[in-house]
């Protein structure tokens, strides 16, 4: 189980005079479950987004974020009880991932010359190492000691962006291929894409079910999804839809969505929905909040909020 | 992936780049360059007169010669006091024109190629190692096949001695005569060592033929000539590295090439050097290529403290190709101006240039580039295509393509980008749990893709692991 819990976060734009954008978001997220955040164009949604993933272009104000993971959210390693609880705010995007943090971007980078499958086997073995250096203080066994020692000697190959053989540990060439395969199938997306550049030429759409594949790959145990929707035709927005609720299922992933549109709920149905009106969340209620936004905008949540001030 | 990649990892590449051998020479020229030091450096390699008389007119036009200083934006070569460099050195060993075998080397040696991976870069079944320690070849070995099949490669001195007619047409006369510019006329003067390679018409060497050169010896010049002749319809691809450990001391490399690329002959010239932060790296390497063949150019110039190279390519018969591949990286106080020249002289001639380059921490690079089109080069096209990524404010990129075009059916195009590493792009790749140095890294290993995928796989994983070394800024 893991649980993220955003308490009065407030954050501006990181330069002088920059402007203030969340003023005050609590919200949580656990493992398993599913958040729909709605809002405004403009209102912060990836603004909080990107916070959580620890976008350098936004700096928080006051509030914090914190993650926190039971003993056993990680395969192979027992989280002790000390470590059990982190302030995101003092981590790197790279370290957050580790723990579990994974964000769709809602402009996903294009990233030329470097295939899928070369990126993605090197940010997944990135984040099991970067993993293993945050719980390492913690492990007194002898024979995980050892095979750290491994893994530095070959310093600089194991992330590197042309690789060798797998270290120990590390997932290798040919089982990182049978994963991926599995995972784009599962997604119904072509197996040549394996060999594109990252999001390179991409449709819009393509992107989307992109974002979808790395969650896939890279198990998250809290996935933000910004607008993952946006752009997916009639069939994919399903392939994707599957692929969501799998995160959910099948690896207990909790999952806050961000989206315009009541269209993909239908598939992925929240078990929260929340308004985000000028950088704080206005209104929070159950699956059939999203159905009455639909019908009737969200004004009224704001003439809501303009009267409870 | 394979097995061709184990070996890579069992020699430590940064290990490679930061030793350095007690030196151990027999004989050492005496510093400063006058007419008798040229005249020892010929005796002692036993040279045919003609070879002496040479290497005395090239002096003649290097003493002559102003240093170069007018051209736009070049890099500062005041600090080269060629006087301090002593031009010559050779290994101690026994036998002149180098060990037969790789056990005949005396074990200082062996354990410098040791960690240069040389022997296992054989292992991989490459065809022949030529492999320069200081000034001379020492070791090589061609397999026995491309021999019978009239192949030659040997090292340049032996080839004065053993292949004298082919070398007194081919050095130094037609492709790069002396007279081009001052450090040709130098390198004219005291050359050696260096890589000469035959091969015969209709002949085809499908293995790349492989040289590796490095200076290791404080104060010293490396001046290798390289000559490679492919003869009618034949096909090669020679592949030369260099590297040089760290020195305090001044050093200066000017290295000569000269490719013949005869009718419908291929030739694919591919280096990856890594030179130390003080050489100054002054190369000149021109390709003559006659009817249909092709002449391609693959460099990687990372490291010296300032690089003027321009490969150049002239198409004298008509549907010659020419292709340049060239990548340049420029980091603290390094000023890395590469380019490609290439002169359309003959109808149908096809040239394409693409260039990357990567500049940070205050480095500079500049495409300096020229293609000039002949009158009467019908249907000739070229296509030039620069991009420059940096990594900071303080760094510089620069681009001067040069074009000189006196036919008007012609084909000229012609792109350049510079852009910066995207925060947006470093963010994304840090969000899937790389952190910030292998995040850029791998941006940087996308951006010279194009060129990578070029090189075999061993020179390419090794162009990417200079690159991340480069990066972390523990080159020296
Ligand atoms: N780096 C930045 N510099 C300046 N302004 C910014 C920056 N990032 C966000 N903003 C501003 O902050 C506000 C919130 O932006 P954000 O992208 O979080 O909105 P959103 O709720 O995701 O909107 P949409 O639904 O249109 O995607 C906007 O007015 C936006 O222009
Ligand atoms: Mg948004």
């Amino acid at each position: 189980m893991a649980e993220l819990e955003i308490k009065n976060l407030q954050a501006k734009v990181a330069e002088e005079d920059g402007e203030q954008i969340l003023r005050g978001v609590d919200l949580s997220v656990e493992s398993g479950e599913i958040h729909a955040l709605m809002g405004p164009n403009g209102s912060g949604k990836s603004t909080l987004a990107k916070i959580i993933a620890g976008h350098p272009a936004y700096e928080v104000t006051g509030g914090s974020v914190s993650l926190h993971i039971e003993e056993d959210e990680f395969d192979g390693i027992d989280v002790p009880a000390d470590l059990q609880t982190w302030d995101l705010l003092d981590l790197e995007p790279n370290e957050r991932a580790a723990l579990g943090i994974f964000l769709a971007f809602q402009y996903p980078a294009e990233i030329e010359g470097v295939t899928m499958v070369n990126f993605l086997r090197t940010a997944l073995n990135a984040k099991l190492e970067e993993r293993e250096e945050l719980f390492e203080d913690e492990d007194e066994d002898e024979a995980d000691a050892e095979s750290e020692d491994t893994n530095e000697d070959a310093a600089g190959y194991e992330t590197s962006p042309m690789e060798g053989p797998a270290d120990e540990g590390e997932v290798g060439v040919a089982e990182f291929q049978e994963i991926l395969q599995e995972k784009m199938e599962q997604l119904d997306m072509d197996e040549k894409f394996a060999n594109r550049y990252l999001n390179a030429g991409f449709s819009g759409g393509e992107k989307k079910q992109n974002e979808v594949l790395q969650a896939a790959i890279l198990e998250p145990s809290i996935a933000v999804l910004d607008e993952i929707d946006s752009g997916l035709d009639i069939d994919r927005l399903q392939d994707v839809s599957h692929g969501i609720n799998a995160l959910r299922d099948e690896q207990g992933a909790g999952i806050l969505q961000i989206t315009h549109y009541q269209r993909i709920l239908d598939y992925v149905e929240p078990d929260h929905v929340h308004v985000m009106i000028d950088g704080e969340i206005a209104k929070s209620g159950g699956a059939e909040l999203a159905e009455t936004l639909e019908d009737e905008g969200y004004d009224w949540v704001r003439e809501e909020v303009y009267e409870a001030a | 992936m394979s097995s061709d990649q184990d070996h890579l990892k069992e020699t430590d590449t940064e290990a490679r780049f930061e030793f350095k051998k007690e030196e151990n020479s027999a004989f050492e020229a005496e510093k400063g360059l006058t007419e008798e030091t040229v005249r020892i450096i010929s005796e002692d390699k036993d040279e045919p007169e003609w070879m002496l008389e040479r290497r005395l007119r090239a002096l003649e036009q290097f003493q002559e010669m102003p240093m170069p200083t007018d051209w736009p934006g070049q890099p500062d070569l005041s600090e080269v006091e060629i006087e301090e460099i002593v031009p010559y050195i050779r290994p101690d060993i026994e036998t002149r024109g180098g060990a037969e075998e790789w056990e005949d080397l005396p074990e200082e040696i062996q354990d410098t190629f040791d960690k240069l991976g040389i022997p296992e870069a054989e292992k991989n079944a490459l065809s022949g190692v030529g492999a320069q320690y200081e000034s001379e070849i020492v070791y090589q070995n061609m397999q026995e096949r491309w021999e019978e099949k009239g192949v030659i490669f040997c090292d340049m001195d032996r080839a004065v001695q053993e292949h004298e007619e082919i070398v007194k047409e081919h050095f130094m006369t037609k492709c790069v005569p002396p007279s081009d510019n001052k450090f040709a006329a130098l390198h004219g003067a005291i050359w050696s060592g260096g890589s000469f390679v035959y091969i015969p018409e209709d002949t085809t060497v499908n293995m790349p033929v492989q040289a590796y050169f490095r200076m290791n010896s404080e104060g010293m010049g490396q001046f290798e000539h390289t000559l490679i002749i492919a003869e009618e319809n034949s096909e090669v691809h020679y592949i030369e590295g260099c590297s040089a450990p760290k020195y305090s001391a001044f050093n200066l490399h000017s290295g000569g090439v000269e490719v013949f690329v005869r009718e419908n002959a291929h030739v694919q010239y591919s280096t990856v050097q890594n030179w130390s932060k003080n050489t100054y790296n002054l190369n000149t390497k021109r390709a003559i290529c006659e009817a249909d063949g092709t002449m391609e150019w693959v460099s990687g110039s990372m490291g010296s403290k300032a690089t003027m190279l321009y490969p150049s390519t002239i198409l004298k018969g008509p549907g010659a190709t020419d292709n340049h591949i060239t990548i340049a990286m420029a980091g603290e106080g390094q000023d890395i101006d590469t380019g490609a020249k290439v002169y359309h002289n003959a109808p149908d001639t096809k040239s394409t240039i693409e260039s990357k380059s990567i500049a940070k921490d205050g480095g500079r690079t500049n495409y300096r580039g020229l293609v000039h089109m002949a009158d009467g080069a019908e249907n000739a096209s070229t296509s030039v295509e620069c991009d420059a990524l940096m990594f900071d404010n303080d760094s510089t990129s620069d681009t001067m393509p040069y074009m000189e075009i006196q036919e008007n059916k012609v084909d000229v195009a012609h792109e350049a980008t510079v852009g910066k590493i995207g925060d947006e792009d470093v963010f994304y790749l840090q969000s899937r749990g790389l952190d910030d140095d292998d995040a850029k890294q791998m941006i940087v290993a996308g951006f010279i893709e194009p060129i990578t995928e070029e090189l075999p796989i061993e020179y390419a994983v090794e162009l990417n692991r200079l690159i991340e070394l480069e990066m972390e800024g523990s080159l020296g």
